[in-house]
């Protein structure tokens, strides 16, 4: 299948990545030719296989809620590109 | 370069432990080499200065009864190390310091490691060649402006140059074998849930695992045995009992049956790849163990399979990086949305953004079935193909990769021949058994190509063991002109 520049505009605004135009025409050729490549599964009968969704014998373990560690918001607030106090701090959201 | 830095780590951790060599004198050797890294752009962040003083605080007081004592390990810049860079070879993540230490690296640590360094490698793991790095290409000691491969790129160079006694990489496609068998190193991917995730910057959470990559098949076993292990804060951690991989080391394979897949003699492949299949079989033949054709046949599904299960993993997993609570903030926008799109616009490069454009459209309304579920259903029949093997034979011999390293630059420009390189690594992480890539010899290039044997869920001890016998008698040996440190 190919893709063009619009399902490319589509799917880069899912994603929220901002694209020029110069970067969605190579995106939208090196899509095109990697779906190309993944359709090769067409060529495969699936209807009666039951699809792989863990490679684990067992089900997902799930441990007790507890907090086991806690007390590092400066820790963590150093990271931020931008805090104020104790909070992180984006552009406005609300007018 | 000091005659200590090219031995193996097997050797260094028993003079450590015979009282013949102190940790600070190997350091010492080590830091000395890693000044040299300027043209092979291996290293990300060295920790000389630390490394040092772990180093002289281990000689005060040294532990000689652990697995690494004293041991300095430069790491791929994808472990989470507390207090130290990690990168994941991006622009995003160019500042960001971890307030925490991964599973992997800490249970190198309680064994008597330190770190000595964080290795580059593709942004966020995605690539086989080690072009995709905001901090640059990395160069195989082997030959200059030649890839070390990847994505654990700098981690396969700098092992291969003896800047570290041995390293850590994560392999979601192909990621640890490709590069050993691009530099004439020994890697192995362990079967998934073996090594516990937590605290590795996450691609293809499904597929990732991390494992050692060291200088000889012993290595190997001493390291895994140093990194497997329960972790209750990975959901996906296998819980069973810790294993002796280098005490159990044995090179008797007598009785043992290798299978042949016959998929993976792929058209166009070298023809010294194959000289060098066959070789492995005859050693193999020769050590007692019995070869028998098998058949793999959705083997060619694998790689396209590959290309819907990780990129759409890798758009979940990387939608956290928003510029928000950590990583690189885009000063571009007017409002919260705007802020977001320039941010991962400009933090993120080519390869990263492909891939998450792939997995957002294969998840993406309408999609879904065609794409991802399609891909899951094929992932389970590549599983059945290896369950039926496996009720004939112990193991797989396969060539690692289709061809040796290449040229830096040769394959940027064309995603698909760039995918091409992990055809014979990505079935097995689809599978999430383990495999092991070792040195095979060379071609007419004299560049390095590595073997590939295949085991069962769990069978880690079995695979170093054949690796083990093969090793031993194909008798590799570098051959460096030390290039970079001229």
């Amino acid at each position: 299948m190919s893709i063009d520049k619009d399902k490319i505009k589509h799917i880069s605004k899912l994603a929220r990545i901002s694209l020029d135009s110069k970067k969605t025409d190579t995106l939208a050729k090196d899509l095109s030719s990697i779906f190309k490549f993944i359709e090769q599964l067409n060529e495969l009968n699936t209807d009666k296989t039951e699809p792989l969704s863990s490679i684990l014998n067992e089900p997902l373990r799930s441990r007790k809620d507890v907090v086991n560690d806690g007390k590092i918001r400066e820790k963590i607030l150093e990271n931020s590109p931008q805090k104020n106090e104790e909070f992180f701090v984006v552009p406005k959201v609300i007018e | 370069m000091s005659e200590l830095t090219k031995k193996s780590l097997t050797e260094i951790a028993n003079l450590i432990k015979k009282k013949e060599i102190k940790s600070e004198e190997v350091t010492q050797s080590f830091i000395k080499n890693i000044e040299k890294d300027k043209k092979l752009n291996s290293f990300i962040t060295k920790c000389s200065e630390l490394a040092l003083k772990k180093a002289k605080d281990f000689d005060k007081k040294p532990k000689l009864n652990n697995l690494l004592p004293g041991i300095p390990i430069a790491v791929k810049d994808l472990f989470c190390t507390n207090g130290v860079k990690t990168t994941a070879g991006s622009k995003m993540l160019e500042n960001f310091i971890p307030n925490y230490e991964s599973t992997i690296t800490n249970n190198l640590w309680n064994e008597g490691a330190f770190l000595l360094g964080k290795l580059n490698c593709d942004e966020y793991a995605m690539g086989s060649s080690n072009e995709t790095s905001y901090f640059g290409n990395v160069m195989n000691p082997i030959a200059e402006n030649t890839v070390p491969g990847g994505s654990s790129g700098g981690s396969a160079s700098a092992l291969t140059a003896n800047l570290t006694p041995a390293t850590i990489g994560t392999d979601t496609g192909g990621s640890i074998r490709q590069p050993a068998s691009f530099t004439g190193t020994v890697g192995l991917k362990p079967t998934y849930g073996l090594c516990s995730r937590w605290g590795i910057v996450a691609f293809a959470s499904s597929l990732d695992q991390a494992g050692p990559m060291t200088k000889s098949v012993e290595d190997c076993a001493l390291m895994l045995e140093a990194m497997a292990g329960f972790d209750e804060k990975d959901s996906t951690s296998i819980n069973k009992k810790k294993e002796n991989y280098s005490k159990n080391l044995t090179d008797k394979i007598k009785g043992l049956k290798i299978g042949i897949p016959k998929e993976y003699r792929v058209e166009g492949m070298p023809k010294e790849i194959d000289k060098l299949w066959e070789n492995g079989k005859k050693i193999l033949k020769d050590s007692g163990a019995e070869i028998i054709d098998i058949s793999l046949p959705n083997t060619k599904y694998a790689l396209p399979a590959y290309y819907i299960v990780a990129p759409a993993e890798a758009s979940s997993n990387l939608a956290r990086y928003d510029g928000v609570k950590y990583g690189f903030r885009s000063s571009k926008g007017n409002n919260l949305i705007e802020m977001y799109e320039n941010t991962r616009s400009e933090g993120f490069g080519d390869e990263v953004k492909r891939r998450i454009l792939i997995g957002t459209y294969v998840l993406s309304s309408g999609y879904y079935d065609a794409y991802y579920l399609k891909a899951q259903k094929v992932r389970q029949l590549i599983k059945n193909d290896f369950d039926q093997a496996f009720k004939k034979v112990d193991t797989i011999l396969t060539p690692s990769t289709p061809s040796s390293a290449f040229k830096i630059g040769e394959k940027k420009d064309d995603p698909i021949s760039m995918y091409l390189n992990d055809i014979f690594t990505v079935p097995v992480n689809l599978a999430g058994i383990p495999a092991i890539s070792i040195p095979a010899g060379h071609d007419n290039n004299k560049f390095p190509l590595g073997l590939q044997l295949i085991a069962k869920p769990l069978d880690e001890q079995k695979l170093l063991n054949i690796a083990f016998a093969v090793e031993k008698k194909i008798n590799f040996k570098q051959m460096l002109n030390r290039w970079w440190e001229k």
